[in-house]
């Protein structure tokens, strides 16, 4: 069963759409990649997933028990949060906020949740160190560790290497693949990396405003709209 | 020393002092999320906006807590509003309000009792203002302030540090953006009789970026802006005691004289 479906999905602004004809599945265990240029969409349908915005027409279902609630978001750095007073253990540990339900505080469930998730992404050493001191790179791996303390089937990523160098752009598209290939968690990334996106994925969403390509990345590498978004180099 | 201890032997003193420290603690705890949030100007309009509330309730005898803690708490939800909304310039209409309050308390004053010493106890405090009424509101509503920000703590950190994966996980983060509010609209008001309405917002603001140049983590901060405001609360008012200074001014100063020492030591490190 699919764990998420879109079918003739549109989302307009002031009454003017900006995205429309949306139609894909995902099963679990998925790794799709979001593309386009910008100002196509994707932030748009980012924005719907979570239930920020609510669509002009169609429907999004999810599968497997999953609540709109319940995705693992990473969203996009802003200058506030770069200089923000907290330590990673604290942005990790807010991960959790989802599963507080009724309970005011933190439990021992919520925190050994957090302490996991550090392991997995190689930051418990820097636990208590302060998150506006760390790099660019440490930063989005506390943050992709908040994010899976939120979820544990889907995670959502909204341009996870803007900024980052080489090679903490390749540690953190190791880091996505090995939880989506070890945990089985569907991943859903938006990038503008098309060459990083088709290596690491196995699907591949292209939005012009509408949905121009969805399929395997191996279809996607044949395909015309791939050889023309790319200026006419093959992958 | 004995005169030192001789000051709390006044019972406006002694009130003074309690509710003080109750109220810079509050101020402190919520400062450190609405200097976060780039919230610092809604804490600096509700203090005129109370000014407005006092000015009014006196020319009316009435109960001045009672007028100016709804009048804020509503107006705090508005300017909250305000500053969100992207047709209107928030942080212009927030000055609108705050001084067009600010305008009618004065008028109000100035064709009731004139332009008198009352003015000037509104305008920069005092700490003869507090009577025994508002003493207890203000420790039962500081306590609850205290109260209903530590049982939120997770959410209100989750909430300043990222609205939008807050809301995303299914927090309604406009609940807790409210409760901010409303709970600075109480804080303001009930510092505002001994720190003044032009002084209050310099207690909310100061503890907190005070904190921030040393504290790296939250809840360091947090505290740290906690044990700020209480230490600076009462040394300015035994300055003000000692050398006939105003109240609000002399916390205020010391709030500063605080901020630069603690720059110095986060430049240090």
């Amino acid at each position: 069963m699919a764990i998420l479906n879109c079918e003739n999905l549109s989302f307009a602004y002031d009454g003017r759409t900006v995205l429309e004809d949306v139609n894909f599945s995902l099963n679990a265990g998925d790794y799709l990649c979001v593309v386009g240029e910008n100002g196509s969409g994707k932030s748009t349908l980012i924005k719907g997933l979570l239930g920020l915005k609510a669509p002009r027409s169609g429907s999004i279902t999810f599968g497997e028990g999953l609540k709109s609630t319940e995705i693992g978001y990473l969203p996009q750095q802003t200058q506030l949060q770069r200089d923000f007073p907290a330590s990673v253990w604290e942005v990790v540990l807010s991960g959790c906020l989802n599963g507080l339900d009724r309970r005011l505080m933190y439990n021992k469930a919520d925190r050994e949740r957090a302490r996991m998730n550090m392991e997995r992404m190689g930051i418990e050493d820097i636990r208590d160190k302060s998150y506006q001191e760390l790099s660019g790179g440490q930063q989005q791996r506390v943050l992709l560790a908040r994010a899976l303390c939120a979820t544990k089937k889907l995670l959502l990523l909204d341009e996870p290497v803007t900024g980052l160098d080489p090679i903490a752009t390749g540690e953190m598209y190791n880091l996505i693949k090995l939880v989506n290939l070890c945990d089985n968690i569907t991943v859903i990334m938006v990038s503008h990396d098309i060459h990083e996106a088709v290596r690491y994925a196995t699907r591949i969403l292209h939005l012009g405003h509408r949905q121009l390509f969805c399929g395997s990345s191996a279809e996607y590498k044949e395909s015309d709209l791939a050889r023309r978004f790319l200026g006419g180099n093959r992958i | 020393m004995s005169e030192f201890l001789n000051m709390f032997s006044y019972h406006f003193m002694q009130r003074a002092l309690v509710v003080g420290v109750l109220v810079s603690l509050c101020a402190a705890l919520l400062g450190v999320s609405l200097v976060l949030k780039r919230y610092s100007m809604i804490g600096d309009g509700l203090s005129h906006v109370g000014f407005g509330a006092l000015a009014i309730a006196s020319a009316f005898n009435l109960a001045p807590l009672a007028v100016a803690v709804p009048v804020v708490v509503i107006a705090a939800v508005l300017l909250l509003r305000l500053s969100r909304s992207s047709k209107l310039n928030g942080d212009a209409a927030i000055a609108m309000i705050s001084s067009s309050a600010l305008a009618i308390g004065v008028i109000t004053v100035s064709l009731t009792s004139g332009m008198n010493t009352e003015v000037s106890s509104y305008m920069f405090g005092s700490v003869l203002s507090l009577s025994r009424s508002d003493a207890v509101l203000s420790v039962i509503l500081s306590v609850a302030v205290l109260a209903l920000f530590i049982l939120f703590y997770p959410r209100i950190f989750a909430v300043t540090f990222d609205e939008t994966f807050s809301r995303a996980t299914g927090t309604k983060t406009e609940v807790y953006n409210t409760l901010l509010a409303v709970l600075t609209a109480v804080t303001v008001v009930l510092g505002m009789r001994m720190m003044g309405a032009l002084l209050i917002s310099s207690l909310i603001i100061f503890p907190a970026l005070s904190a921030m140049r040393v504290c790296k983590s939250f809840r360091g901060v947090v505290l740290c802006a906690a044990l700020i405001s209480v230490i600076c609360f009462v040394a300015g008012v035994t300055v003000s005691y000692f050398l006939e200074t105003p109240t609000g001014a002399s916390v205020v100063v010391t709030d500063l004289i605080a901020y630069g020492v603690f720059s110095l030591l986060g430049t240090k490190k």
